[in-house]
């Protein structure tokens, strides 16, 4: 499948992900990320079923300290 | 090869004189999360080009080590921002409305401070404070366009500070750089963010056309 993950397209050789495999697989690590799928906030609780499917627009933000 | 025989400009916005904008900007409302080096200065921008009312939210005291980046003075040491705040404001442009909230804020009193702003600027420190309000207003007011600051500590790397939207969610800042012991908020870097929050604001409010602001209103 082919995704938009933060304005890029990316190309993963599965027909879908849920958004854990994807994080994984991006390798994002931190604890404060904030995830948009088509729009949608995907919750923590949600993010091991929450499915990432072909032509999706992705939107992973890491929250960090300054302001 | 076809070659285009005419060029097309667009505007993005239609343009206006600066009286044209004060007059657009006074009927507008802002709410701003925050009133440390983020949330101070861009106070300060939207006071200067004339936005008609700020709702600003702080509970924290001026202290010596913010003079490094937040807009207050020296004298104003040991004042609430949010005093200060308005108080500088004032002397800026003296039309400008300020409604203050000396308070720590959770999620029901950002819904219920924030409800009425036309757009509502995340200017918090934490990152935990920074997804309260974020996760507030995708919850409760979905309509409203909130403008976050991420990633402005340190100094140098012009290039790295950008901004990102998806649908009204506005992001400026790296995104990388988080604050620590050698890697401290300074006032450039932070004071690049907060007018870059400023200006997507104005971005909102005036690239609305005349018949948006009638049927909104």
């Amino acid at each position: 499948m082919k995704i938009t993950l933060n304005n890029r397209e990316e190309e993963f050789d599965r027909d879908q992900l849920t958004v854990t495999e994807l994080l994984q697989a991006k390798k994002f690590t931190f604890k404060m990320l904030v995830i948009k799928v088509n729009g949608h906030l995907v919750k923590k609780s949600e993010q091991n079923t929450f499915i990432v499917k072909d032509s999706d627009d992705v939107m992973v933000l890491h929250l960090i300290s300054g302001g | 090869m076809k070659l285009a025989t005419h060029i097309v400009f667009f505007y993005k916005f239609a343009p206006m004189t600066f009286e044209q904008i004060k007059q657009v900007l006074k009927t507008k409302t802002v709410g701003i999360a925050g009133c440390g080096g983020l949330g101070s200065n861009c106070a300060v921008a939207l006071a200067r080009v004339g936005v008609g009312r700020l709702v600003i939210a702080d509970f924290d005291l001026v202290q010596e080590g913010n003079l490094n980046r937040q807009f207050y003075f020296y004298d104003q040491i040991g004042m609430l921002k949010v005093a200060a705040l308005k108080q500088n404001l004032f002397r800026i442009n003296p039309d400008v409305r300020v409604n203050t909230f000396d308070i720590r804020l959770c999620q029901s009193d950002i819904i219920e401070i924030y409800g009425k702003c036309d757009v509502i600027i995340e200017a918090f420190d934490k990152p935990e404070m920074k997804y309260l309000i974020l996760d507030a207003v995708h919850n409760y007011m979905p309509d409203k366009y909130l403008v976050m600051g991420v990633g402005m500590a340190g100094w140098g790397d012009n290039n790295l500070i950008r901004s990102r939207q998806s649908d009204k969610l506005i992001i400026c800042g790296d995104e990388i750089n988080a604050i620590a012991d050698k890697c401290p908020p300074l006032a450039p870097r932070v004071g690049i963010v907060a007018n870059m929050q400023a200006n997507a604001v104005l971005e909102i409010l005036l690239g609305v056309n005349e018949h948006q602001i009638h049927t909104e209103n």
